[in-house]
């Protein structure tokens, strides 16, 4: 066999195996259809596994343990300043990576997926060129771009390799524990990340552009987690921007606008966490049919087709809201409808997750969407100070809100601020997926006592027979 | 009280029949269950049970009358009380469908679980045009099931009918007047009923609908003829008929496993090919009163032996109008036999919906030119049977008709050949 110019046919051609495209070939693959996978790395599992999601979820449980350790100790449990070991970190942290990664290799085999390592770059509609890699080209009959995407750089800023100027994945690669960090951003990576540093014992200081934390979600379900990180981190401010970061051996010098013009002020390491970009350059993507939309994503439409009837696109790089488990449910209707299902993403709820402590979760409409739509909604709040189990978790500082429509009593939103809100979502997009009513989930019984039955009382609350709270009169 | 008897729906696109006979007179006892009407429908002949016990109060129809589902045909008197009331249901239905508001929802995404959203996507319905039956408006998987039942009734039964002019014709073009004959000469009517209404019905559909592309070709069947002729004498013992028909279907069950698309209907409003995982096969069957397709089923599952007695059972019953609904329905494929009388290639109409037909001519005597060995070439009489293989070529394709076709040629040529590949 001649190693050099190999050229493979296969039936459907996954480029990025992150969620997105792992998903799309599992399932493609599950359909009986011939399937390659290219990434750059030697496993399945892309931005998510190795650099984003798993690592930094993995460190989150730890400072959530770390905090709970501390405060046990005015309910009669006093545990003694933790011994952090950052090599025993890191190696911990790569086990979990590794292990879920050999699993998703695994699963990959066991479908018969063929594995590429290499970079792929489209020369036509219906063929790549591999980069760095045995196989040289590789002939499709359809093809799923999954490549993702990555941080945002900040302007005029070349991160350098063990630099004090990082992204998240240079902040997960958790090389210090910096005395003081600046992070750049108040959006979710930012806040995780920071709170991460933050229980590892740094000094966090937070700067976000805009005059808020977290924008685009609720300001009630924000207020709780704003106040608990006022205590943890060093300062926080918003509508402040840096104008310039200098970087030397043992500091980053960064220069301020906004309320502070021009000040200066010194960090150990810098965190930019202001974004995250498609990633679409050196694919070839000029020699397709493909078509960008105005904010440079990979224009698709409800079956994930880009303008090329070959080649479709899901995850990160067509973006929309940049989460996993939407890359993920994509990748499944990419992989259905190149086997001839009549599959769509029609998807009315998509969640996100915030794994700060509390925790930040919501789904469907939000009090804001509706406001701008001029939507007259129906808003029940449940305080988490009236919740049983919240207390025996002296975790009371959380909020259940359940936005209802006030004709019919359909439910249009959920969002939740409190521990452990990650559980508890799923029950609201179950809720607005099967178009119920606020009468549907009030007259599910959620045991007692749990953080669920918050999302049961809101829903009471609508109907006006809550029991914990006292309901407002139906108008 | 007098409780009036509808002719009941006989099944799927069956709206109508002519009463062929009357088996009970005004005053007769009846129990539910005794046959009382004899119907014939484009299909069968069906015998109409009574629905109830009781004094046949008055018929309302006569031998030769023209019926509808819904007519009342007989009305009695005196009886047990009605379990299921045909008219009450229907008035109750209607009732149900008028009252349902009209709600505006063309703008908003209709409440529907994912489940339901992906069942109307399968049967390309729009979720705004499905009445709800849930709560506020909530539309359920069985809402859109019945919405899509309601749409098949009413369509498939009135507009056949009234399609039969204008498809006969070019599309856009009606067909002119007819001039009056007796002009020219005497002439004698004969009303269109019954199976030659039906076909006439079918095949003007089948016609319009349909592009056809006939693709024909000869099988040399002289050892397959040697075969028959050796084995026929023990399947008649057995009650069959081994006729040339019954490897036909062999070998076309064999090549609609090998081509699936050949063995299925062409959706083209929902955009879809429907292959039938199951190999249903008609026959078309001369009778005296037309031309009818009987239908044999799991031609693959059943051996040689089995499909010549039950072919030659049901031609037999088919002639005497003795078969039930079901077996003159559901076939995927369907085969038709001139050569009894003597025909040679012509090209046959599809059995609409499905998308291919095979049609057998009278086998013949020709000199043939065969090969053999070291390019020897010697003309020998052979016996050959001409094929006809039409398609639809919207859902086929011509070089897939020549290789579904060669399949069959293949397993027809050789005995042994259908031995090895038939399924």
């Amino acid at each position: 066999m001649v190693m050099g110019e190999l050229v493979q046919e296969t039936e459907v051609l996954v480029i990025g195996g992150g969620p997105g495209g792992y998903s799309a070939a599992f399932r493609a693959a599950d359909l009986g259809l011939d399937v390659t996978l290219v990434d750059p790395g030697d496993r399945p599992g892309g931005a998510c596994l190795f650099r984003g999601c798993i690592p930094s979820k993995t460190f989150l449980y730890l400072s959530e343990l770390i905090h709970d350790a501390s405060r046990a100790k005015s309910m009669g449990i006093t545990f003694e300043k933790p011994k952090i070991d950052l090599d025993q970190l890191r190696t911990w942290k790569e086990k979990v990576i590794d292990n879920l990664s050999a699993g998703l290799m695994t699963l990959s085999d066991r479908r018969d997926i063929q594995m590429v390592k290499g970079r792929a770059e489209f020369e036509t509609s219906s063929s790549v060129r591999i980069h760095d890699s045995d196989v040289r080209h590789i002939k499709f009959r359809h093809a799923i771009l999954s490549t993702g995407s990555y941080p945002t750089p900040f302007p005029g800023i070349d991160l350098k390799k063990g630099g004090r100027v990082m992204n998240s994945t240079g902040a997960l690669e958790l090389a210090d524990i910096p005395q003081s960090l600046l992070i750049l951003g108040g959006g979710y990576v930012g806040l995780e990340l920071g709170s991460v540093y933050a229980a590892l014992g740094s000094r966090v200081h937070l700067v976000e552009r805009g005059d808020r934390l977290l924008p685009g979600v609720d300001a009630d379900l924000v207020k709780p987690l704003f106040k608990r990180l006022e205590d943890i981190f060093e300062s926080i401010e918003l509508n402040t921007t840096i104008s310039a970061l200098k970087e030397d051996e043992s500091r980053v010098t960064v220069e301020y606008e906004g309320e502070k013009k021009k000040t200066q002020q010194v960090f150990d390491r810098v965190l930019i966490a202001i974004g995250r970009k498609p990633k679409v350059e050196g694919l070839g993507l000029e020699n397709t049919k493909l078509k960008m939309d105005s904010h440079g994503f990979v224009a698709v439409d409800e079956q994930q087709r880009t303008g090329d009837e070959r080649i479709f696109a899901v995850g990160d790089v067509v973006g929309g809201v940049m989460l996993a488990h939407k890359a993920l449910r994509e990748g499944k209707v990419a992989a259905e409808v190149i086997a001839g299902e009549p599959s769509a993403f029609d998807v009315r709820a998509i969640p996100a997750v915030v794994y700060t402590d509390p925790q930040i979760a919501w789904c469907g409409l939000t009090e804001e969407q509706a406001r701008k739509q001029n939507r007259s909604v129906s808003v029940q709040r449940f305080p988490w100070k009236f919740s049983g189990r919240a207390m025996t978790m002296d975790a009371t500082e959380g909020l259940t809100k359940m936005i209802v429509d006030p004709g019919s009593g359909r439910i249009l939103g959920i969002g939740i601020t409190g521990r452990d809100t990650e559980g508890l979502i799923s029950e609201g997009v179950l809720a607005i997926e099967m178009a119920a009513l606020a009468q549907d989930v009030a007259l599910s019984i959620h045991p007692h006592p749990t953080l669920s039955e918050t999302e049961g009382e809101a829903a009471e609350i609508f109907l006006g027979t809550a029991t914990h709270i006292l309901s407002k009169k139906k108008s | 009280m007098s409780r009036p008897f509808k002719l009941p729906d006989l099944g799927e696109g069956i709206h109508e029949g002519e009463i062929i006979a009357v088996i009970v007179s005004v005053g007769d006892q009846v129990t539910e269950g005794d046959p009382i009407l004899e119907v014939e429908t484009d299909k069968a002949a069906v015998e109409i049970p009574s629905p109830f016990t009781g004094t046949v109060e008055a018929i309302m129809v006569k031998p030769g009358d023209l019926v509808e589902v819904g007519d009342v045909l007989l009305t009695f008197g005196n009886g047990e009380p009605v379990e299921k009331d045909t008219a009450e249901k229907q008035s109750a239905q209607v009732k149900d469908e008028a009252s349902v508001p009209s709600i505006d929802r063309s703008k908003e995404p209709v409440p529907a679980s994912p489940a339901t959203r992906r069942l109307a996507r399968e049967l390309g319905i729009d979720l705004h045009q499905v009445p709800p039956s849930g709560p506020e408006g909530l539309v359920t998987v069985a809402d859109v099931r019945s919405f899509v039942e309601k749409g098949k009734k009413p369509k498939e039964v009135p507009e056949p009918a009234e399609q039969i002019p204008k498809a006969a014709s070019a599309p856009g073009i009606a067909a002119p007047p007819l001039p009056d004959f007796t002009k020219w000469g005497p002439v004698e009517e004969i009303p269109v009923r019954s199976i030659r209404r039906a076909t006439a019905k079918k095949m003007a559909l089948a016609w319009s609908q349909i592009p056809h592309v006939t693709t024909q070709d000869v099988v040399d069947i002289t050892k397959l003829e040697e075969f028959r002729s050796k084995h026929k004498g023990g399947i008649e013992a057995k009650g069959g008929k081994l006729t040339l028909t019954v490897f036909a279907l062999k070998a076309a069950a064999s090549a609609l496993k090998a081509y699936p698309n050949f063995n299925s209907t062409l959706d083209m409003a929902a955009g879809r090919i429907i292959i039938k995982h199951y190999f249903h096969l008609g026959v078309a069957v001369d009778t005296d009163n037309g031309l009818v397709v009987s239908v044999i089923r799991e031609v693959d599952r059943k051996s040689i032996t089995e499909l010549a007695i039950e072919l030659n059972d049901l031609v037999q019953r088919t002639r005497a109008r003795k078969t039930t609904l079901d077996e003159m329905q559901g076939s995927t494929f369907t085969i038709t036999n001139i050569g009894a009388a003597g025909g040679g290639h012509f090209s046959p109409i599809i059995n609409y919906p499905e998308v291919a037909i095979l049609g057998m001519g009278s086998a013949r005597l020709q000199p043939v030119v065969m090969k053999t060995k070291e390019k020897d070439q010697s003309v020998v009489p052979r016996l050959i049977m001409p094929l006809t293989l039409a398609i639809d070529h919207r859902a086929l394709d011509g070089a897939d008709a020549t290789r579904f076709l060669r399949l069959i040629i293949d397993a027809l040529e050789d005995p042994d050949e259908l031995l090895m590949t038939m399924v």
